[in-house]
């Protein structure tokens, strides 16, 4: 089970470069010790010998290709997840962004699109959805298919129906799907205001200022030098006085930005004040 | 005695533990002589959303500083770290903390098995780990693995762990260095 690595740091770098070079994805700035993982499992997975044999599928293989891009990246996500975060969200953010005529939201790494269902019942809540806009973003393709089509097996949701009330959701949470047999499809309804599109947040640039911009753990797989630049990128697509949301564990302290954000309590939640 | 001004063997420490473990920890963590000239990584499984750190209560009970990772936060001798609750707790060869929120591994997040093998392949013999009480099998194999790596490791006798399903399963796969109870463990890490 715990086999050791079969690609080493070395040949990792190697294949990140080959990768780069042949497909434009560059994850050389990601953070190492996940990506090996990643990779390693994958070898596991689809039983290569050698990394050798790896290499020449990957860089050979365009549909393999695209196995390799959502194998490495986590797609792992939940509804609700951070019963503070999501509590903060709905008595402190939301209210404040209703005060606008129209509200921009950047949701940046929303794998298969359970932060997205998440804020528009948020957002439907507070009666603001009908002047929102969510752009959901990830790198990845196929999870995007996913959050489109808002279809989620039905065993999560005795979890994500009690993630929702603990973070102060009041309203018979199965009201926001339809179930059928094992899985359940949530209502057009939330769906309406959300644009899936794919982004790559180490190559593409700002396209939109927003006032409120999520992004949860997406950082922790760069190393500090992307997030740095990723940091900008949200920097320059962020009006003033919005809000820069990220995962629990991660932070914007020892950037640049960190004097001219201001924490909201003890949440990873900064408001951009000047 | 004579051994507390030798240079320490080894510069972490990984402590993985389950149910059963947290008394373990309050008896453990207080008698440990300060200060300690390498770094403690403690994995241990609990909730995800309670409300008190368990940073903060370890940190009444201990001149040592205790913290709970964040992302890319350094790894010093001298102080402990807890593994966050829901993240996979990985180490860079730089030695910064990298968090991961990938699949769980043996039921768990953090597992046990995750962080004993990265700090494997990057400390070596310059590592120890102990295994404690728990009532699942994450740890095993990772402890193996430290041992395969030539870290010295540590079970939790399973006489003296509450739960002794996790200790029980590392000594299927393997004999470890020690073999120990609470007392004896304190004295082993106050010995590195
Ligand atoms: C662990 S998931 C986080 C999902 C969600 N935000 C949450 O916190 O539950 C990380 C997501 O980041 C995406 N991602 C990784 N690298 C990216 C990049 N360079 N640009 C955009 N998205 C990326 C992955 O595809 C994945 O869907």
């Amino acid at each position: 089970m715990l086999g050791y690595n079969l690609v080493d740091d070395e040949e990792l770098e190697i294949l990140l470069n080959d990768v780069a070079n042949k497909y434009g994805y560059d994850f050389t700035e990601y953070s190492k010790a996940s990506i090996k993982r990643r990779v390693n499992r994958l070898c596991a997975l689809d039983k290569f010998t050698s990394f050798a044999e790896l290499r020449y599928r990957i860089t050979n293989d365009e549909n393999y290709f695209g196995r390799f891009v959502e194998e490495i990246t986590v797609n792992v996500t939940e509804m609700f997840r951070d019963r503070h975060f999501y509590k903060t969200l709905r008595e402190q953010i939301i209210p404040q962004l209703g005060v606008n005529s129209y509200i921009k939201i950047w949701l940046a790494g929303c794998s298969t699109g359970e932060e997205a269902y998440s804020l528009s019942i948020l957002l439907h809540e507070a009666n603001l959805a009908h002047k929102a806009i969510i752009y959901a973003t990830d790198i990845n393709p196929s999870v995007l298919e996913t959050a489109k089509h808002g279809v989620y097996p039905i065993g999560l949701m005795r979890n994500y129906s009690e993630n929702y009330i603990n973070s102060g959701g009041t309203t018979d949470f199965s009201t926001y799907y339809t179930a059928n047999y094992d899985h359940v499809r949530f209502i057009g309804k939330l769906r309406e205001r959300m644009i899936f599109a794919t982004h790559n947040l180490v190559s593409d640039s700002s396209f939109n200022e927003f006032q409120l911009i999520l992004c949860r753990n997406v950082l922790i797989y760069f190393d500090k030098n992307l997030q740095e630049k990723v940091f900008k990128l949200f920097d320059s697509s962020l009006e003033s006085l919005g809000y820069l949301a990220l995962g629990s564990k991660e932070t914007i302290k020892f950037s640049e930005l960190e004097n001219r954000y201001q924490q909201i309590e003890k949440e990873k939640i900064w408001r951009k004040v000047t | 005695m004579e051994k507390s001004d030798l240079k320490s063997k080894i510069e972490l420490l990984v402590i993985g533990g389950s149910a059963g473990s947290f008394n373990v920890l309050l008896a453990l963590i207080p008698k440990l002589k300060t200060p300690i000239n390498f770094a403690i990584i403690v994995v241990l499984h609990r909730k995800s959303g309670s409300t008190t750190s368990i940073s903060e209560v370890f940190n009444l009970k201990t001149e040592i500083n205790v913290f709970e990772c964040e992302d890319k936060d350094p790894i010093i001798a001298g102080n402990i770290y807890f593994a966050p609750a829901d993240y996979h707790l990985l180490i860079e060869n730089d030695h910064t903390f990298s968090l991961d929120y990938s699949e769980k591994m043996n039921y768990s997040r953090p597992s046990i098995d995750v962080t004993f093998k990265v700090a494997a392949d990057l400390y070596g013999d310059k590592m120890a780990a102990i295994l404690l009480s728990g009532a699942n099998s994450d740890g095993a194999e990772g402890l193996l693995y430290v041992n395969q790596k030539n870290g010295t490791t540590i079970v939790q006798d399973p006489v003296s762990s509450e739960i002794d399903t996790m200790p029980k399963e590392a000594l299927k796969l393997f004999k470890p260095d020690f073999i120990a109870n609470v007392d004896e463990i304190i004295a082993a890490i106050n010995n590195f």
